[in-house]
């Protein structure tokens, strides 16, 4: 590295830029993953944190399964309970409405689920009784932070807080757990029908055998989440942008690589006619690239930071390792292979030329 | 002492090959400066470069100190090239990026075994050879600050810094004046005698022949005379082709 900090600090300008586009492409990426994993949490938190192996939805008589559509009777749910292989059965009730509290209306999710069932942060809302509900934590908040013991009205009956809990979302709108009856109640209010729209199942029962023969589809929850219409669009598009900026990306950091090592190739040649071996040309080229990137992307990563705890509050921001770690780890790799494609101009540079005159 | 032992080079031409060295030997022994002139195209770069061992011969023995360097694998060359050998090019080939003290320095740095006590010894050396080449005053500046001759010694003291066996310098003044060429000149010959370097000097410029030991002239690849001193030793064969050409 005796060459490399040493090329650092004499064309420091260059650098500098360089490592700017560097933080200002992380920026991008990561802020865009952040977002991207706030709305997809908004979206499904309430199904992906049910407890169970599948997500059990009815199987339409045409098109694809459909959480919104989805209804599932009460023979069929006999049937998975009955099933050989099946420990758990959990029926959940999933319907969209309005809870209000002192005037102020909002769209909540509403889910109904039996009190007592498997440990998680959903599940762990369900109230005991019929007239109590249990709120998540973006449900308290859009309430006018409600809290227990408030009183809050859905489709025309009042309802009591019995706890406050964890964040869990469906579709963009927090839930609210109710018992199955008081959910049951009121989806027929929406003129619904009444049965549960999903089934979260535990077991090793034959999933495919069993399904058909209830005429349901059992998927693994993160699979499920296709059957949610608004997750597919938006994820579709956001995903694409993702995807394109991180081509994008590889592209920019590694040509940006790719022609500062060039332009040095005349400088390896000496080195190389010199006497340098590949390895030390190589760790040095590595080296300086893997400086330039780590400060880069750690400014990059500091400011996606502080930007998504800031909009925290306003916007929907996932600040997980998902969306922070791995976007930096993979900003560098791909940084750090485009000047490994570079390294081989490097290590190929002919240290004859450094003899000649034509330099 | 280098010893190039019926040595030839050729380069592909098209469909046919272009002999550059032609069955030359040639020994350069501690302590002597060895000329090698001759007309442009004729070789003498090409030679150098297999002294140097950065490209290999077709046929003949290049031996360095003990070491037979046409046998050796690429990496053995490189080791022997970073330890025996010290180049000083036409352009006088600085990093931009570094002082006139860390372009010796990174002597020590071109990686290899006993990288500790090379950095000892190249650090102990550095400020005497500065000033052996009349830079003391200027170890801190960067190329871009340098003239071309100062340039120039910087790179002879580079080439000089890990106490080379062999030293090879290709056409050193050609980008300089006739007065700075002629101090590198007399710096070469200084540092040859006092530091027994076994020095090969290209150079198609003869105002300095009086510094040279010994001088031989290369035409299209061959040797055609060489000269000890004011005796010319000249090939009768090679006498006939150089007057042909
Ligand atoms: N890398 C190369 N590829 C092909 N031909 C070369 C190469 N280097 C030198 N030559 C040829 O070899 C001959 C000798 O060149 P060179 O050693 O550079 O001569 P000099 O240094 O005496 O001017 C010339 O004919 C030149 O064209
Ligand atoms: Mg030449």
């Amino acid at each position: 590295m005796f060459v490399a900090w040493r090329d650092l600090r004499f064309a420091r300008g260059r650098f500098v830029l360089i490592g700017a586009v560097v933080a200002l492409i992380t920026l991008l990426v990561g802020f865009l993953a952040g977002l991207t994993g706030g709305l997809a949490s908004q979206n499904v938190s309430g199904i992906l944190e049910l407890p169970g192996d599948r997500v059990v939805l009815q199987h339409p008589s045409s098109g694809q399964a459909s959480f919104s559509e989805s209804s599932i009777s009460s023979d069929s749910v006999q049937k998975w309970r009955d099933a050989s292989g099946v420990t758990h059965v959990l029926p959940v009730g999933i319907v969209q409405g309005k809870a209000g509290v002192h005037g102020t209306t909002t769209a909540v999710a509403l889910f109904g689920m039996p009190h007592g069932a498997a440990t998680s942060t959903v599940t762990d809302l369900a109230p005991r009784a019929d007239d109590e509900i249990g709120l998540s934590a973006g449900a308290a908040k859009a309430l006018g932070d409600a809290t227990a013991g408030d009183t809050v009205s859905i489709l025309g009956s009042k309802y009591r807080v019995s706890s406050v809990g964890g964040d869990a979302w469906y579709s963009h709108t927090p839930v609210i757990a109710l018992t199955p009856d008081a959910w049951a109640r009121a989806d027929k209010s929406m003129g619904g029908d009444g049965s549960v729209t999903m089934l979260a199942v535990s077991g090793t029962p034959d999933w495919g055998a069993v399904a058909t023969a209830s005429g349901t589809v059992a998927q693994v929850p993160l699979l499920s989440l296709s059957a949610l219409d608004a997750f597919k669009s938006e994820i579709g598009s956001l995903g694409l942008m993702i995807v394109m900026l991180f081509g994008i990306s590889a592209l920019v950091v590694g040509a940006f690589f790719t022609v500062w090592t060039m332009q040095r190739s005349g400088d390896v040649a000496v080195l190389k006619a010199l006497g340098a071996t590949t390895r030390s040309l190589r760790r040095d080229a590595l080296g300086q690239a893997l400086v330039v990137l780590i400060i880069g992307i750690g400014l990059g990563m500091l400011v996606v930071v502080a930007l998504g705890t800031l909009a925290g509050g306003a916007l929907p921001f996932l600040l997980s390792p998902l969306t922070t770690v791995a976007p930096a780890a993979a900003m560098a790799v791909l940084g750090l292979l485009g000047a490994a494609v570079a390294l081989r101009t490097v290590t190929k540079s002919d240290p004859l030329t450094a003899l000649g005159s034509n330099r | 002492m280098i010893t190039l032992d019926d040595v030839t080079l050729t380069f592909p031409d098209g469909s046919s090959r272009v002999t550059a060295v032609d069955r030359v030997s040639l020994t350069g022994k501690a302590g002597v400066l060895t000329g090698i002139t001759g007309p442009s195209g004729s070789g003498k770069s090409s030679l150098l470069a297999i002294a140097a061992t950065l490209i290999r011969p077709d046929s003949g023995r290049v031996i360095v100190g003990d070491v037979d360097a046409s046998t050796l694998s690429k990496d053995d060359a490189t080791t022997l090239r970073r330890e025996q050998i010290g180049i000083v090019f036409q352009q006088s080939n600085l990093l931009p990026s570094l002082t006139a003290r860390e372009q010796l320095a990174v002597m020590a740095e071109l990686g290899g075994r006993n990288a500790r006590r090379r950095r000892r010894q190249v650090r102990s050396r550095t400020d005497e050879l500065l000033d052996a080449v009349g830079l003391a005053d200027h170890a801190d500046k960067r190329p871009a600050q340098l003239s071309g001759g100062q340039r120039q010694r910087v790179a002879i003291a580079r080439a000089l810094v890990h106490e080379p066996e062999v030293l090879l310098v290709d056409e050193p003044t050609s980008a300089l004046d006739q007065e700075r060429g002629a101090a590198i000149m007399e710096l070469i010959a200084h540092l040859t005698h006092e530091r027994e370097t076994a020095t090969l000097l290209v150079t198609h410029d003869l105002v300095h022949e009086h510094l040279l030991d010994t001088l031989v002239t290369v035409v299209d690849g061959r040797i055609v005379s060489r000269t000890v001193g004011s005796d010319a030793i000249m090939d009768d064969d090679l006498a006939h082709r150089l007057t042909e050409v």
